[in-house]
């Protein structure tokens, strides 16, 4: 694997997951094969590459996701702040490791006020001022309060689109997880919704290490700050997101943002 | 299949070598102006002038384009970025024979004409070799002829500060002839100026090739955070 040039990290610049000689599997296909990376603390991440590459499979890895897909299964590693996530409960794991999906799901007879609210009561909160501070704070964070605060009443599936979809980030933001994992969060939405979403992650990688998987060169290149490019399983390249858009190190990360592939 | 932006930035290199090939025409027929004394030469400097405003235009409208449309990556980003920044420095190449011209036609020949030095139609050759060599280098993708060409520039400095002693000399010896002799000065500056916009191509085309941007190499890069593996 190629990368960009590799400087002594900074002590500020902690590393959030780590991951060694992963191996992802179904039946007896691998998906993912030997990939070995650092993901550094608030930063964002993308992974890159065509259908079928192994991004999906990858980042279900790192909150046991993959593992609940029938004769899915992984070896290797996955330290996520010096944890071996293997070791951990998954509903703990997923609690620090929260994740999003590529068309926005809000739980369907939910309000939107329960919709944000679901994991925090599922962990023993019942205070409802407390409650209702969590709440709010969530969706202030995932930029959809000033549009949601007068009906929070109102189902989660009456929002548009871009709406649900930071309503999911915001259900996701309740709970505390210190890693973010956004799976094509975009992919569903309009220009206007997307520019949102991307305004929204670069605030949050103050607070959140956040870990994208797009198809969209631009947004990769635009709200990331290392991007790996994967391909047929393979990890083909990770480095610096502006290196890697403007003289990446391999020939088929070259030919595959150039879009000579893919 | 070739892919459209493809094909779109080859028009767009078409453009700039066409571009570049009217501004080596351009010095050629101001040195040919300078030497023979023939304003005629001069008339076929303006008119390509025009061409060549008109190609800039174009240029910066199908860079935007392409940009616009397909919002190029990696080689492609580089090949655009290079292709406006050459676009501007044939642009301005164009002006020093330009300039040339108008110093020959406007001053030159209305005053007795001055002992002409070997040096200053030689520089125009290397200059006119430099453009037409990074101009080469862009079509090809060359690094090795893109960095001849900075070896060049060299060349044509120590001719530039070669002439300037010599000229200060002989303004001593017939200060009558002061006149003359600085617009002497002024045309060695345009082709040195020339030889330096040839330098930046060359650079552009390095740029472009490998990703590599050797203007200031006292400048350090600064420090990059990159994960370990």
């Amino acid at each position: 694997m190629e990368t960009a040039a590799i400087m002594e990290t900074p002590k500020t610049d902690k590393i959030a997951v780590e991951v060694k000689d992963l191996n992802a599997y179904f039946g007896s296909l691998r998906a993912v094969k030997d990939f070995s990376l650092n993901m550094l603390e608030k930063k964002v991440t993308a992974l890159i590459g065509p259908s079928g590459c192994g991004k999906s499979t990858f980042i279900r890895c790192l909150n046991r996701m993959h593992e609940v897909t029938p004769k899915a299964w992984s070896e290797g590693q996955v330290l996520i702040h010096g944890e071996d996530v293997m070791k951990k409960d998954p509903v703990l794991l997923r609690r620090n490791v929260g994740m999003v999906f590529q068309k926005p799901q809000p739980f369907p007879s939910m309000s939107i006020f329960d919709n944000v609210a679901a994991g925090l009561r599922l962990n023993g909160l019942r205070n409802k001022s407390v409650l209702a501070e969590e709440v709010e704070k969530s969706l202030r964070d995932s930029a959809l309060w000033d549009e949601v605060k007068d009906h929070l009443n109102k189902p989660g599936t009456s929002l548009s689109g871009g709406q649900q979809q930071r309503l999911c980030i915001a259900r996701a933001l309740a709970i505390r997880p210190s890693v973010l994992l956004l799976d094509e969060p975009c992919s569903a939405l309009d220009p206007i919704s997307t520019a949102k979403i991307e305004e929204l992650i670069l605030e949050l990688k103050s607070n959140y290490t956040i870990i994208i998987v797009t198809h969209n060169m631009q947004q990769a290149a635009r709200v990331s700050d290392f991007t790996a490019f994967l391909l047929l399983g393979e990890m083909i390249e990770y480095g610096v997101t502006s290196k890697m858009f403007t003289n990446p190190g391999n020939k088929k990360t070259e030919d595959y943002i150039t879009g000579r592939f893919g | 299949m070739k892919r459209q932006v493809e094909e779109e930035i080859n028009q767009l290199k078409a453009k700039i070598l066409h571009m570049g090939s009217l501004a080596e025409e351009m010095i050629h027929f101001s040195m040919k102006c300078f030497i023979e004394r023939e304003s005629n030469f001069g008339e076929k400097v303006f008119k390509n002038e025009e061409e060549v405003n008109r190609f800039q235009i174009e240029v910066d409208e199908l860079s935007s384009r392409i940009l616009a449309l397909y919002q190029p990556e990696a080689t492609d980003l580089r090949t655009i970025i290079a292709a406006m920044k050459i676009n501007s420095e044939l642009e301005r190449v164009a002006d020093q024979a330009v300039n040339i011209t108008q110093t020959c036609t406007l001053h030159l020949f209305k005053e007795t004409p001055v002992k002409t030095m070997m040096e200053i139609p030689r520089m125009a050759t290397i200059a006119q070799e430099m453009i037409k060599d990074s101009l080469d280098a862009f079509s090809r993708s060359d690094v090795e002829l893109a960095q001849a060409v900075l070896k060049k520039d060299e060349e044509e400095d120590t001719l530039k500060a070669k002439v300037l002693s010599e000229i200060i000399g002989m303004i001593r010896k017939h200060p009558s002839q002061t006149k003359q002799l600085v617009d002497l000065i002024l045309i060695s500056r345009n082709l040195e100026k020339i030889g330096d916009h040839a330098t930046n191509i060359a650079e552009d085309v390095i740029y472009m090739t490998i990703g590599k941007d050797i203007r200031h190499p006292q400048q350090q890069d600064p420090p990059v955070v990159s994960p370990s593996l």
